[in-house]
């Protein structure tokens, strides 16, 4: 039981120890479970400008104007979000902005709800096809790794780079 | 009934650091044609989305002053963003929707507003500071004003007419003209020349 819950706080942690590695400003984001506990966490931090948004396509607006003005900004959302931002990623390619986005899955492993299976089984291609490069995570010990790598990669040399963090990892809702 | 272009060129005099965002469309051929400046980030796209550049921008850079300027579609089209700034009460931004009440790219079909859909109304439910229409050249230095020294969120509806003015085109590419802003902003990284 205390393990379970130490893994569950472990990777959000691990996550948010490199926003403040690179320096992340700002965090844009539509409230998620998967999210959560980072979420919370970027709320609590008074170097961090959280931005709660109506919807995740509101995000990426928000990623270049805090680029344009010399910020970091990162966005959090779930697999559905995607879907919700496909034409304003052009903005994002459009002026070669860095931009990070981290995705917590729904639909794809042990879920419940089938309304969240259509999107969620074309979420990476989507990223792909909108100009990103996809990190898929499904263990909560690579969490680290590869959240630095991903977070270099967009800022150091300009990428759009969406880290996926699988069902798997984050735990099935539950319904009860 | 204002002239857009005369609006907006008097609204962009004596701009001095103002920061501007201008919404795809006639609002981006406006402030093009008031004068080219680099602290312009055009938009070509990403309909939608100027509410929310502006606000990246003002919340990352308090010690300057932003302004939106877009146009009744593309306010309609994010108009969610507007409560998002609601919640950030940024006091160093400013959205001026010219509204023609139409749809000027694709043909002047009548927008929302022209059937009566109030936008100063939804933003004074989204917690804007001021909130006001504009449709004299009297209104229209007083919003000059308010984009220098109020506090804001700011939103101000300008009403101009429907006349089809002459497009003034800018730069288009977006990597250019994103790091002509940053250059003239100090904010582009060291090693990303322009």
């Amino acid at each position: 039981m205390d393990q379970t819950v130490d893994t569950q706080t472990a990777w959000p942690d691990a996550i948010y120890a490199h926003f403040k590695r690179a320096g992340i400003r700002q965090v844009g984001y539509v409230p998620d479970a998967g999210h959560s506990r980072l979420i919370k966490r970027c709320i609590e931090d008074p170097e961090i400008i959280d931005v709660v948004l109506t919807t995740e396509e509101e995000g990426v607006g928000l990623v270049a104007g805090a680029y344009l003005g010399g910020q970091r900004a990162a966005l959090l959302m779930q697999s559905s979000g995607v879907g919700n931002c496909i034409n304003m990623f052009s903005l994002i390619q459009n002026c070669g902005f860095p931009c990070l986005v981290l995705v917590t899955m729904r639909g794809e492993w042990e879920e419940f709800n089938p309304w969240q299976v259509p999107m969620g089984s074309i979420t990476e291609e989507c990223l792909r096809l909108a100009g990103f490069s996809t990190h898929r995570i499904d263990r909560p010990e690579r969490v680290d790794e590869f959240v630095r790598i991903a977070m270099d990669r967009a800022f150091t040399e300009e990428r759009a780079i969406a880290v996926i963090l699988s069902q798997m990892l984050i735990g099935k809702k539950d319904w009860r | 009934m204002l002239d857009r272009r005369d609006a907006v060129k008097r609204l962009l005099a004596d701009r001095g650091d103002l920061l501007v965002v201008p919404g795809l469309g006639a609002p981006t051929y406006d402030v093009a044609a008031a004068g080219d400046h680099p602290l312009n980030f055009y938009l070509w796209g990403a309909m939608g989305g100027a509410a929310m550049i502006g606000l990246g921008l003002a919340l990352a850079r308090p010690d300057r002053r932003v302004a939106v300027i877009t146009g009744d579609g593309e306010m309609l089209m994010g108009l969610g963003s507007l409560a998002t700034i609601g919640v950030k009460q940024p006091s160093n931004l400013s959205i001026v929707v010219l509204d023609n009440r139409h749809y000027g790219e694709t043909g002047m079909q009548a927008s929302h507003t022209d059937a009566g859909i109030d936008l100063i109304g939804i933003a004074k439910a989204c917690r804007f500071a001021d909130a006001r229409g504009a449709s004299t050249d009297r209104d229209v230095d007083e919003t000059r004003r308010l984009l220098h020294e109020a506090k804001g969120p700011v939103f101000v509806q300008m009403h101009v007419q429907t006349d089809d003015v002459p497009r003034v085109l800018p730069i288009r590419d977006g990597k250019q003209i994103a790091r002509r802003f940053m250059a003239a902003l100090g904010t582009l990284p060291a090693k990303a020349s322009p």
